[in-house]
């Protein structure tokens, strides 16, 4: 078990995560919750391998898987905005609907091999010795894309005007409505915004970092864990990417859990019975909830918790007594 | 005044203004001047049509006729906006602001400069700068949840100086403030009027409008019964009269009455409130039979903590007993079994579920007692005829027990709340602002209902922010400042000013 | 040149016609699989035949009909409990995983087992039905004490838990319990299976063939069950306005926690009953997939039924269409789609109960 190959592993996996994961922030941050984002990332999935397939370009296919997402979204974005429905059910039914479409126009696509988004090392970066090596050499480009992405989105939100007036969205959207800020037009940016990453972050899977279309256990649950680290991030994209990566780093660990025969000194029982395989598997879904629950607890104390407007469609005019 | 004399000698000019909504005539021919520099009052109750005057005024809403002159130039507004760019400001009576940004990105909120990237320090320093000319002063970087009520206030009233507004609307801004606020409040719209700046002070509460406004402007119904007319020779009663249009009686009908046994005796009783600070601070006080008990204070000074400790919604150490039994930190299912009614601040986020039909929530605290009840289920032909027979004994308007309740109206909102608690002839009635945005025909009703119940031997706990229905109502009050009780007394022993000067701690009282 | 007619939209106030829930739904349902059709034909099958086939695979026989029942039951019994979970607008999507803890847990009855193997069968199979709710149960309660007592968000423990429950199936059916180091446990006994029509063809050779299970008898009594709750029972009333307002809910005196934690408990329940029902009624034997996604599939169902534990039936039996003939036909997707775009489009539709869509003729202008 060698820690840098675990460590380079998380950075690489948790790429993935951590696109989903800042694109649902975005659009919690505007006030929209968005649980389509894992039909989101298998139709974003798909589509990306399929249309690097048709036009053997995997940036086409790229854009391709991008633009899914953001399609799917936009649906989303409809029935919450507009027709202002239960945000929860209506994100269920897209994870529904994108799952559904995926598998339905991905048919046939699991024994192809597409041409893929490359490895490269980072030019300049790369050289400097340890970290050039550990950060900066062999790994996906979107995996630098996604290096760039964190302190980017953090800026966006808290130092620029339009991230000022996302926070005002979801904080308090009678608020923006009064003094001219567009409350509709603005939610539909941020939902379309996130949809393109979850699509992204599909696309990440199937033609980047772990290459391949495999039906549904292509993203196998990823988008919810991505939603569960939005609020266990707090809603702030560093810890999102993060936990991104310590996530990376966990599937990482429990696959080389089962390699040796000895772990410190102690007879390796994983080694020895193939099937506590399955209790490793459950790792990452337990992670989950415990994370969960660490969340929820330091998101009761006021003001470092949700938008408070998250999940409450704007009615113009709506007045409390 | 030290400004340059206009061409015109209003600021605003508001002639023949006609404003409909679906089933209702807001404004029927108003008009309304306002003069450069000086306060004008606009009086009227709820739903006389003064906040939909100012509505139109500051562009949310357009006219059906009628003619709007800024500093003598007609003008039409189609959106805010547009009011904002005629320097018109307005401050709502519930705040506009983003509870997690600071005061000068609330104020930079909306506006073009600066275009992306936000450099706060240099805003800040120009948003105190505005501060030092109007004496209005707040931190620039602390963020909002962190001000003060009047604090808050001071930057709504920011953002419009620093959108150029010239004339200032304050809807009902003393509603939240404390006196020591609401001194400081007059102070401002003084030092703003001596700037040049020209306001428009909207209320209900006549001692206030009173003490500062130039000149008045009182709304009925849609109509002005009166018209830019100096207050100051003006009674309450005349003021009254204008606002209701028939001679109002400031004294409601009290039988005297001897007390019985003690039915709530809170003793040393102490709370936190949400942020886990100190609410309520080792507070006793007892309620006898056939007593209106009464406490006055500023929101914001422990007493909605109280109501919450003693109708069981929050934790407290000290004791709570109803007739003896002991319900502090019990469920609200034991208060209610010992005969608590609670008539809450909030209609409709507590007191009601507004899908649900009228019947549904009539037997929201009997439905498990029969003849609601039959077993493990519950009768609703039985829970229909109940809540039919209320409907009519307390006139509660609604197409048919089985609307649902968001669809009524305030006052029909209220006095289902108040049907619902009091029919059950309940030991002890806890009611938090009952008359709050009520017009003044529900007022009465619910008032005489209370009135009634104290007739008949209830307990009473009563809360309000009208300090004159308060006194009249109350057989005893105290005030609450700071978590504490500064005084008991009779009320008839006391008045306005004293009580006035216990809610802001300025005197206390060994009671 | 503006259109003479303008459409807008304003808010409902009165009550809201019978009829509309009812035509939102069928409307939903007629669209979406319209709009599959054209996906298809996009995808490059012929529609047309494509539905042929599903109406022949699914209405063609008998014996077609009774494997419809056969895989509406689980619908049935998972979408009723469904319905009570998100009258308290608990959104719990873990039915999937209290199936799987439900079907393990009755198969402990077999696999151990909990009691001889010639006891009678009416013994065997009201044990396991037992441990089938009590496996259902216990499912339920972890995500119901998480939400109840920390606020923890219940839709994504209960999704999370699904993935942990088939793990840890997979532990013991690759492991301890295994047919012969095969992903599977030996067929059960024939006394541990639910007894179905095609088990009196010597009686009735009508029945031959027939799958039909006494499990679709559990279905119809948990829908009378939660019919009754519902309209009827204290419980319901509570449910009902908890679920409106849980803050007037606390006000009213109502154990918040404690019905969280019911709720998810008897929904949890019945789940782990369907997954009793299905591995007695139908696999007879515990594998590593006994669910056609019957829990995710259950929640469309309980919102297509607008939370009626009785229209439940005919939706699931609907469903129960969609997966027999999802079988038969390419691709392999298609039913998860057309469930997926009805859902999207009942809530969609859910729109037009509250606001009323009204044309006016715009006034003709005077020259």
């Amino acid at each position: 078990m060698n820690l840098e190959v675990i460590l380079r592993a998380g950075l690489s996996t948790g790429t993935i995560l951590l696109l989903a994961t800042i694109g649902e922030i975005i659009t919690e941050r505007a006030g929209v919750m968005n649980l389509g984002v894992e039909g989101m990332m298998l139709i974003g999935a798909m589509a990306a391998f399929k249309v690097s397939h048709v036009t053997q370009n995997a940036w086409l296919g790229l854009a391709a898987g991008i633009l899914a997402g953001g399609v799917l979204s936009l649906a989303h974005g409809l029935v919450s905005i507009h027709f202002q429905a239960d945000q929860t059910v209506s994100g269920l039914s897209l994870t529904f609907l994108g799952t559904g479409l995926a598998l339905v126009l991905g048919e046939g696509l699991s024994s192809l091999t597409v041409p893929t988004i490359p490895d490269v090392d980072f030019p300049l970066l790369s050289s400097i010795p340890v970290v050039g090596r550990i950060l900066f050499t062999d790994f996906n480009v979107l995996v630098y894309v996604g290096y760039f992405l964190v302190p980017i989105s953090w800026y966006f939100i808290n130092k620029t005007r339009p991230g000022m007036h996302l926070r005002a969205v979801g904080e308090n959207p009678s608020a923006a409505d009064s003094l001219g800020i567009n409350v509709y037009g603005t939610r539909y940016l941020y939902t379309f915004i996130g949809g393109c990453m979850a699509g992204l972050a599909g696309a990440s899977i199937s033609i980047a970092i772990s290459p391949g279309w495999y039906s549904s256990l292509t993203t196998s649950g990823q988008g919810w864990i991505a939603i569960a680290l939005v609020i266990f991030a707090r809603w702030n994209p560093v810890p999102a990417a993060l936990g991104g990566y310590l996530f990376g780093m966990l599937r990482r660990f429990m696959l080389d859990l089962q390699g040796p025969t000895v772990i410190l000194g102690l007879r390796n029982p994983f080694f020895y019975d193939l099937n506590l395989v399955f209790f490793l598997q459950m790792m990452p879904y337990l992670v989950t909830v415990i994370a969960l629950l660490s969340g929820s607890g330091a998101a009761k104390r006021k003001h470092k918790g949700a938008p408070s407007a998250l999940g409450i469609p704007y009615i113009r005019g709506e007045r409390g007594l | 005044m030290t400004h340059t004399i206009d061409d015109a000698p209003f600021a605003v000019e508001m002639r023949d203004i006609v404003l409909r909504f679906p089933g209702v005539l807001a404004n029927d021919h108003v008009n309304f001047t306002l003069k450069r520099g000086e306060i004008h009052a606009l009086l009227g109750e709820n739903g006389a049509g003064k906040s939909t005057l100012m509505n139109v005024l500051s562009g949310l809403y357009r006219p059906e006729s009628g003619v709007i002159k800024i500093r003598g130039k007609t003008v039409q507004f189609n959106s805010p906006r547009n009011a904002i760019a005629y320097g018109i400001g307005m401050v709502h009576q519930h705040f506009m602001l983003v509870p997690t940004l600071s005061v000068t990105e609330n104020i930079l909120l909306g506006l073009n400069a600066p275009r992306f990237f936000m450099k706060l320090a240099k805003y800040d320093r120009k948003i105190l700068a505005l501060q030092k000319a109007f004496g209005l002063k707040v931190n620039p970087s602390a963020k909002i949840w962190q001000l003060s009520v009047g604090e808050q206030q001071r930057v709504e009233i920011l953002k419009t100086l620093y959108r150029g507004a010239e004339i200032l609307i304050l809807d009902e801004p003393t509603a939240v403030l404390a006196p020591q606020e609401i001194e400081e409040l007059m102070g401002t719209m003084r030092t703003l009027t001596d700037q040049g700046k020209s306001i428009i002070f909207i209320s209900h509460k006549l001692n206030e409008v009173k003490t500062v406004a130039d000149r008045l402007t009182v709304l009925r119904k849609g109509k002005a019964t009166a018209e830019g007319i100096d207050p100051k020779n003006l009674s309450r009663g005349d003021l009254a009269e204008l606002m209701v249009g028939r001679e109002v009686i400031f004294q409601i009908n009290k039988e005297a009455q001897q007390p019985g046994e003690v039915v709530l005796d809170v003793n040393d009783l102490s709370t936190t409130n949400n942020r886990g600070m100190q609410a309520v601070n080792s507070v006793s006080f007892s309620i006898h039979q056939g007593e209106i008990f009464g406490i006055a204070g500023i929101a914001g000074n422990g007493q909605s903590e109280l109501v919450e400790a003693i109708t069981g919604l929050r934790e407290s150490t000290g004791s709570i007993r109803i007739n003896g039994v002991e319900i502090g930190n019990c469920p609200p299912r034991r208060s209610i079994n010992c005969g608590l009614a609670h008539i809450p601040e909030d209609r409709m986020g507590v007191g009601t579920a507004p899908n649900l039909s009228v019947t549904n929530n009539v037997i929201m605290k009997n439905y498990a007692q029969p003849p609601i009840r039959k077993g493990w289920r519950i009768n609703y032909p039985e829970a229909q005829n109940h809540a039919k027979g209320l409907k009519a004994a307390y006139d509660i308007q609604a197409p048919s027990v089985e609307t649902q309740v968001r669809k009524l109206s305030g006052g029909n909102l209220q006095k289902l709340i108040l049907a619902r608690e009091i029919s059950g002839e309940p030991q002890l009635i806890v009611a938090m602002q009952p008359t709050r945005g009520l017009d003044v025909g529900a007022i009465e009703v619910i008032q005489k209902l209370l009135l009634e119940q104290r007739r008949k031997g209830a307990a009473i706990l009563l809360l309000s922010e009208e300090l004159d229905e308060l006194l009249e109502l109350s057989d005893r009050i105290a005030v609450i400042f700071d978590g504490e009780l500064v005084g008991k007394m009779d009320s008839k022993d006391t008045d306005i000013n004293t009580i006035g000067m216990m809610m802001t701690g300025s005197l206390r009282s060994e009671s | 040149m503006k259109s003479p007619i303008k459409i807008t939209a304003e808010r409902r106030m009165e009550e809201i016609p019978k009829w509309l829930p009812l035509a939102t739904s069928l409307g939903a349902i007629v669209i979406s699989f319209t709009i599959s059709g054209i996906i298809l034909a996009f995808s490059g099958s012929n529609p047309i035949r494509v539905f042929r086939f599903f109406f022949n695979a699914a209405f063609g026989s008998w014996g077609a009909f009774s494997d419809i029942l056969v895989k509406a039951t689980p619908l049935i019994i998972i979408g009723v409990g469904c319905c009570l979970a998100f009258k308290m607008k608990i959104i719990s999507i873990g039915a999937e995983g209290q199936f799987y803890m439900g079907a393990f847990f009755a198969s402990l009855v077999v696999l151990v087992p909990l009691v001889p193997l010639d006891s009678p069968k009416i013994l065997v199979l009201s044990l396991m039905a037992l441990m089938g709710i009590i496996g259902g149960a216990l499912y339920g309660l972890i995500p119901g004490l998480l939400k109840a007592y920390f606020n923890v968000n219940e839709i994504i423990t209960t999704l999370m838990l699904n993935y942990v429950a088939v793990y840890w199936n997979n532990y013991w059916i690759f492991g301890k319990y295994s047919d012969a180091g095969f992903q599977m446990t030996p067929t059960f006994d024939k006394v541990a299976w639910l007894p179905r029509l095609a088990d009196m063809a010597k009686e009735i050779p009508f029945f031959s063939g027939i799958t039909l299970h006494l499990g679709v008898v559990f279905g119809l009594f948990a829908a009378v069950l939660i019919w009754a709750i519902l309209k009827h029972s204290r419980w319901g009333y509570e449910i009902a306005l908890t679920g409106d307002n849980p803050r007037a809910a606390k006000y009213a005196g109502i154990n918040i926690k404690g019905n969280i934690i019911l709720v998810m408990v008897v929904s949890g329940a019945l789940a782990g009953l369907a997954g009793m029902s299905e591995v007695t009624g139908v696999v007879h034997r515990l594998q590593e997939r006994i669910s056609s996604n019957y829990g995710f599939s259950s929640v469309i169902v309980a919102w297509l039924a607008k939370l009626n534990p009785f229209a439940v039936i005919p939706v699931a039996v609907l469903f129960g269409a969609l997966i027999v003939a999802g079988r038969e036909i390419q691709p392999s997707g298609l039913s998860f789609l057309i469930q997926g775009t009805t859902l999207f489009l009942v809530i969609s539709s859910d729109v037009l109960l509250r606001y009323k869509i009204r044309i006016t003729r715009r006034k003709e202008e005077i020259v």
